[in-house]
């Protein structure tokens, strides 16, 4: 008999860890930001949010009147309705932020809600799968519309078909827009597209790369000095991250 | 009465979440963000509607909206509807989030360092 409820090991190599009841918040908690990644069905945008979360994801849904607005005669839940589902993770960021991920389908009836559900996100992310690109152009079309910041991250099952740039072109993509290649499955992957998008939206407020690693952070100024630092010199700042936390949590 | 194919909560036919609501289909539209965090502030009292309950174990620590749902099963609009009952009586608070879009919709620095460090440290 296993222990720890570990019966199905070898056929979940890949099994989330992580506990799963519920993970509270820290009583300090005070701001949660949102993060939005869209995409097709099956594109992999639960395993993105899944590999970077602190918590397994959870899935919730809102419910959409045909009317549009929400309003619906007393005790019409039901009709005229329509369901839309969403999944989400999170990621403590400091004692008082924390930053929510969601993954919602790109399809047509979702931007209904977008207003309602992601007005005040910071940004998005466009995962898509080469093979159906034309799932995302109506995903990147909304955003546009709506005036999110976004890149796009294409999630690189096995060998890539197409180069970047190929993939840029199809998706017409303008080139201010950051287009990087990704596996959802991979942590550092994944908190790798989440850092792009980051520096995304500095670029986009006018600031540059020395801006964003402020002068008093706690953590080496080579390890987040840079725009655009692979991942390589951003995973060796890890081992001073806990100090940064340290410092903040034991004045 | 409905057997049609989409149903609005999860688990739960349309007449159980009229009755949770008290036939209210109208959430306050700005009360709560999804991303809202939601405190208790006091412990449930007898005789409170179960869901209310629920919620305020879950929320003795702070608790987003959107976690609210999920754990409740209820859609998002439902459990505004039952967030805002809590808060008007004072049983809850809101830590609404402090990010709003500029002009451009862009986020102000501060918060994109605290985000970027956040994230090198994951």
């Amino acid at each position: 008999m296993a222990s720890n409820g570990s019966d199905l090991s070898a056929s979940t190599a890949l099994q989330d860890v992580r506990p799963a009841g519920r993970t509270p918040l820290r009583a300090t908690a005070d701001n949660a930001l949102k993060i939005v990644v869209v995409g097709g069905f099956g594109v992999g945008k639960t395993t993105l949010v899944g590999s970077v979360s602190e918590i397994r994801p959870l899935n919730t849904e809102e419910v959409m009147t045909r009317a549009g607005e929400g309003i619906d005669p007393a005790g019409s839940w039901g009709k005229r309705s329509t369901t839309v589902a969403f999944d989400f993770g999170r990621i403590t960021l400091s004692e008082r932020q924390v930053l929510y991920l969601f993954g919602a389908p790109g399809q047509e009836r979702f931007w209904f809600l977008w207003d309602r559900l992601f007005s005040g996100a910071l940004g998005a992310v466009v995962l898509v799968d080469t093979r159906r690109l034309e799932e995302s152009w109506y995903a990147i079309d909304r955003l546009e519309h709506h005036g999110t910041p976004f890149i796009v991250a294409r999630n690189n099952f096995g060998e890539p078909g197409h180069t970047l740039e190929q993939v840029r072109e199809a998706l017409d993509l303008p080139p201010e827009v950051p287009l990087v290649d990704c596996d959802a499955r991979d942590r550092e992957s994944g908190k790798r597209v989440l850092i792009e998008l980051v520096h995304h939206l500095a670029t986009l407020a006018g600031a540059d790369a020395a801006a964003l690693a402020e002068p008093g952070t706690p953590v080496g100024p080579a390890a987040v000095g840079e725009f655009g630092m692979p991942v390589g010199p951003a995973a060796a700042a890890a081992p001073g991250a806990p100090d940064a936390i340290n410092e903040e949590s034991t004045p | 009465m409905n057997a049609g194919p989409v149903l609005p909560g999860r688990d739960d036919d349309p007449d159980r979440l009229y009755t949770i609501t008290g036939g209210r289909s109208r959430a306050p539209e700005n009360a709560f963000d999804l991303v809202t965090l939601i405190v208790a502030e006091r412990q449930p009292a007898p005789g409170m509607q179960s869901e209310h309950v629920r919620i305020l174990r879950m929320c003795e620590a702070p608790t987003a909206v959107v976690e609210v749902a999920a754990e409740l099963s209820l859609p998002i609009s439902v459990v505004r509807i039952l967030l805002g009952d809590l808060l008007e009586s004072g049983a809850v608070t809101a830590r609404h989030p402090r990010f709003a879009p500029n002009k451009a919709r862009l986020p102000d620095l501060d918060t994109l360092k605290q985000v970027l460090h956040g994230l090198q440290r994951l």
